[in-house]
């Protein structure tokens, strides 16, 4: 990469320091809508950390399929189950918030750990492709990834038939267990869960 | 300051740990369901930067972690798309995205 070591190092920090800082708004604010538009960000900051590490067409990627594709999607289901409801109390929420908060940090240390101890075997920079990987990607695609890259095509056809089929509403014009009339508008009333608890 | 040629793989390794991490803490104590859907986003994508720094600095001729960077992210778009599908059911059936509440399946 021709940008010098400082300027390097700079953006890494600033970047991390998003990524960080976005995450734990994500996971750790109160309004819900607030979490969508920071994770928004932070996949925007990771996109320039692959740019970072020379990889250009993935950081591309990134930005098309995470903040243009799954944020977007994110943000249309808040706004479709955006209800403010009262959270019923859990008794035991305190132990269970110490004993995973413990759980993460005996992870992150063990992981920390073994990413400073062990001696990882790094490639000589000079065979480097660089800028090229855009190329390379594709000749991976092609050659050896084909089966999996065929395979992904039909993961997605699947996913989108299986989206379409669960998210649909009822079609039919009588109701199975009531027998009512269905109302067939494009905004849907209040009406009866079926499903809900009793008690 | 010490004299660097690259930025030492280490802090991307750190990073993308300690978003892993931050990732798990979210799935397990969020009451929101949609919430639970975006820890599960914020840890892909740090198992997306360890594949891509590893692709980077080790395998930086083939660049395999590049290729499987990108069918992970294939997989996490259907996942997304599948998984907030199933919010959106569960959500007209029982009028509420809190997890304790789904509780159809427990024995």
């Amino acid at each position: 990469m021709s940008i010098a070591i400082t300027t390097q190092i700079i953006c890494f920090s600033v970047l991390s320091l998003v990524i960080l800082i976005g995450a734990l708004g994500v996971v750790l604010l109160e309004s819900i809508v607030y979490s969508a538009f920071l994770l928004g960000g932070v996949f925007m900051s990771v996109a320039g950390l692959y740019l970072l590490l020379n990889a250009s067409f993935v950081a591309a990627a990134q930005v098309l399929v995470y903040v243009g594709a799954v944020n977007v999607l994110i943000i249309f289901a808040i706004m479709l189950v955006n209800k403010k409801e009262d959270l019923k109390p859990i008794s035991d929420i305190k132990s269970r918030r110490i004993i995973s908060t413990s759980i993460c940090l005996t992870l992150l240390s063990l992981l920390i750990r073994v990413d400073l101890t062990n001696a990882w075997s790094l490639s000589s920079p000079q065979n480097s492709i660089g800028e090229e990987s855009t190329i390379r990607i594709g000749e991976h695609l092609f050659s050896d990834y084909l089966l999996p890259f065929e395979v992904a095509s039909v993961l997605l056809l699947m996913a989108m038939i299986g989206a379409i089929v669960l998210a649909r509403r009822d079609v039919m014009s009588k109701d199975i267990s009531t027998g009512l009339p269905v109302d067939q508008e494009l905004i849907e009333k209040s009406s009866e869960p079926l499903l809900t608890n009793k008690n | 300051m010490m004299n660097l040629e690259s930025i030492p793989i280490q802090a991307f390794l750190i990073v993308s740990s300690a978003l892993f991490c931050i990732g798990i803490w979210g799935l397990l104590n969020s009451r929101n369901a949609v919430r639970v859907l975006m820890s599960i986003e914020l840890m892909l994508n740090a198992v997306n930067i360890n594949l891509m720094t590893f692709s980077s600095y080790v395998d930086n001729n083939l660049i395999q972690g590049q290729v499987f960077t990108i069918f992970v992210i294939t997989v996490a778009a259907a996942e997304a798309a599948v998984g907030l599908a199933i919010l959106l059911s569960l959500y007209r059936n029982r009028v509420t995205v809190d997890m304790e509440s789904f509780n159809l399946l427990k024995w």
